[in-house]
């Protein structure tokens, strides 16, 4: 609503602000639509564009077929799913638990505890000692490598902190006399009252695992416990071929790039789907990650 | 920050605190229990207050607390305490198949004192990685910077609810996306066989392969996170932008300024806090850009123009298993590093601002 003393928006204002938020749009989203059409294009429609495809032509999920049906591809979004699932779940649950344990001012260890956390936010350990950690733990060519290292960002427990503090004390207080110990609180007054920071926080560890590709890359070596943006990785920039695929890739009948696409489509599917959900709780979310402390 | 107001749990009533004291207060006027809290909440010392509860006791009240709080603090001490440790590597030329395990290697390896350090003052490819690293971040500030800014502004002017929140929904999007699926649709639009240089050969034009020039990487480097971050930089503008008391405008408005002036009167000084603190963040982060986003490139560009510090270190340490000087490499970023936080959050405190911290 615009309020009465602001002047009416002039006509050039106006198409200028259109034609920015317009080619700013544009130019995230058409990208995404070659991409998205080129998987779902037969072959034949491929060659004569000559490459990637801009109008549709006819839709066949061909290339989907043939990268779901077993095989490297299918095998790594397994695994990308597993480890996402099994990752945030995790993540949540220590962040959650670390978060309400350091919400009472004042409690027991509480400032220094908070201080260990909070100066990991200013230096990092480096890459070198950190491979060197992992490998001296046996975590090399096992998937705990992937989640372990990197299950708990300080920032999201401060984000969940600060929210857990607004929590209404009156409300713990009667909780309390009625006798709920402090894990009850949290699962019954605290978690069901803080879902937008909740789904936030999830958004963003799963969005993290999903997208990892250096951990993989770096303390996997077994092929066949590749997650899927090694796979996308390899397929798509270095140009391998993925393995497990049938003869009718070979003979042209699905076109490579349309198998390329396809393998990208399902790497961008998942986040692009969640994060619209959680939208409009993010400015919630950053606000209180930036006031610290 | 709302205290929260806390009644002692099943206080044991009457039994003796370590010194003898009993342990109940006498009851305060507001009915509540006075822990050190109270004291703690500001930050001080605790010393007990009269009569007050021992850290055993205290112990005892938080056992809850303490025990949610283990499981991360445990992780964080693993992987970010311990590997700190780890740096002494940086000492050693250090050599990982002298031994059976980790302790065995690093027992056996000898120890060298500063000699990676002196290697890496005279070593051209460390010097390479500098520049590099250095020119990157500042084509960043100039040209990633100012735009989530600009965004920003622009999205907030937008009345209409419904055209702001798909403006916000597709710009936030590709921070979403991990660096490799970027990557791979740059590849497809810019890159030697994708629909650009497909688009020129059609109507006789010449090749174009953007992705591997290496004189154009710096750009493209910056062009990629652009695309990728600059929709979600403009999320804590906004709330910076909400939290604007609107009767500033108002009266702004009467006072005969015009949407130019209140711009520049209004809503920019309520963004400065937020532009300084971004500021102090970004530079204390200046020697980490964009480790993921090169690795992955950096072998169809050649490493000349792309080697930064941290794709460096990865190059000398994982690839070519010089562990002690990659280490080395590791330890003067991380060093430098804290100090230009250091430094930014001391000049933006200079400057009136107040940082990432506070003073």
């Amino acid at each position: 609503m615009r309020p009465a003393w602001e002047e009416p928006p002039g006509r050039v204002g106006l198409t200028a602000k259109g034609v920015v938020l317009g080619v700013a749009c544009l130019a995230i989203l058409f990208p995404l639509w070659i991409v998205i059409v080129t998987s779902l294009s037969p072959a034949e429609t491929i060659r004569q564009a000559g490459g990637l495809v801009i109008v549709p032509d006819g839709i066949t999920f061909e290339a989907y077929r043939e990268l779901l049906s077993g095989g490297q591809v299918t095998r790594a979004t397994v695994i990308s799913v597993c480890i996402t699932v099994v990752g945030t779940l995790f993540s949540m649950t220590v962040s959650v638990l670390c978060a309400y344990g350091l919400s009472r001012s004042g409690s027991f260890g509480h400032r220094p505890m908070l201080m260990t956390l909070l100066a990991t936010m200013f230096f990092g350990a480096g890459l070198i000692p950190t491979y060197l950690l992992v490998q001296s733990l046996g975590l090399i060519d096992s998937y705990a490598s992937l989640i372990l290292p990197s299950a708990v960002s300080v920032f999201n427990i401060l984000v969940l902190r600060a929210f857990f503090m607004g929590t209404a004390p009156e409300l713990i207080d009667s909780a309390r006399i009625d006798g709920a110990g402090e894990f009850r609180i949290l699962w019954q007054v605290v978690m069901p009252l803080s879902r937008p920071v909740l789904a936030v926080i999830s958004l963003f560890y799963a969005v993290g695992y999903w997208s990892a590709w250096f951990n993989a890359s770096i303390y996997l070596n077994d092929q066949t416990k590749m997650p899927l943006q090694v796979v996308l990785n390899q397929i798509v920039l270095e140009g391998q071929r993925p393995t497990g695929m049938s003869q009718i890739v070979n003979t042209g009948q699905i076109h490579t790039l349309s198998v390329q696409m396809a393998v990208m489509v399902l790497a961008l599917v998942p986040v692009s789907v969640l994060s619209p959900f959680v939208q409009k709780h993010f400015k919630k979310g950053m606000l209180i990650g930036a006031v610290k402390g | 920050m709302a205290p929260a107001p806390h009644i002692a749990p099943a206080a044991p009533a009457g039994s003796p605190t370590a010194d003898g004291t009993p342990s109940n207060a006498p009851p305060p006027d507001d009915g509540r229990r006075p822990g050190p809290r109270r004291g703690r909440r500001k930050g001080r010392k605790a010393a007990a207050p009269p009569g007050g509860i021992t850290w055993r006791h205290r112990l005892r009240r938080d056992r809850a607390l303490v025990l949610m709080t283990a499981p991360a603090l445990l992780l964080v001490l693993v992987f970010a305490y311990v590997p700190l440790l780890g740096n002494a590597v940086a000492f050693k030329e250090f050599d990982p198949y002298v031994g059976e395990s980790f302790f065995e290697s690093f027992e056996l390896s000898p120890w060298v004192g500063f000699e990676q350090f002196q290697r890496m003052w005279d070593d051209p490819y460390f010097w390479g990685a500098v520049e590099n690293t250095l020119v990157i971040f500042l084509i960043q500030l100039v040209f990633f910077f100012p735009i989530p800014i600009l965004l920003a502004l622009l999205i907030n002017s937008i009345i209409s609810p419904r055209v702001r929140a798909w403006a916000q929904g597709v710009l936030y999007l590709p921070h979403f996306f991990s660096w490799v699926l970027v990557i791979t649709v740059f590849q497809q639009i810019f890159g030697g066989a994708g629909i650009i240089a497909q688009t020129m050969r059609d109507h006789g034009g010449g090749g174009f392969d953007l992705m591997t020039d290496p004189d154009f990487f710096k750009f493209l480097v910056t062009f990629q996170m652009i695309w990728k971050d600059a929709g979600w930089g403009i999320i804590v503008f906004l709330a910076a932008l909400a939290a604007v008391n609107h009767e500033l405008y108002e009266a702004a408005a009467m006072d005969g300024a015009n949407r130019w002036r209140r711009m520049w009167h209004v809503t920019l000084p309520a963004l400065r806090p937020v532009i300084a603190m971004l500021l102090v963040l970004r530079v204390g982060d200046a020697l980490t850009v964009g480790f993921e986003q090169i690795l992955l490139q950096r072998r169809a560009v050649g490493t000349g123009a792309s080697e930064v510090l941290d794709t460096y270190v990865w190059n000398v340490g994982l690839e070519n298993g010089d562990f002690g000087y990659a280490a080395a490499v590791g330890v003067v970023k991380g060093i430098f590093g804290l100090c230009l936080v250091l430094i930014a959050n001391k000049t933006a405190h200079l400057l009136g601002e107040q940082g990432v911290y506070k003073k």
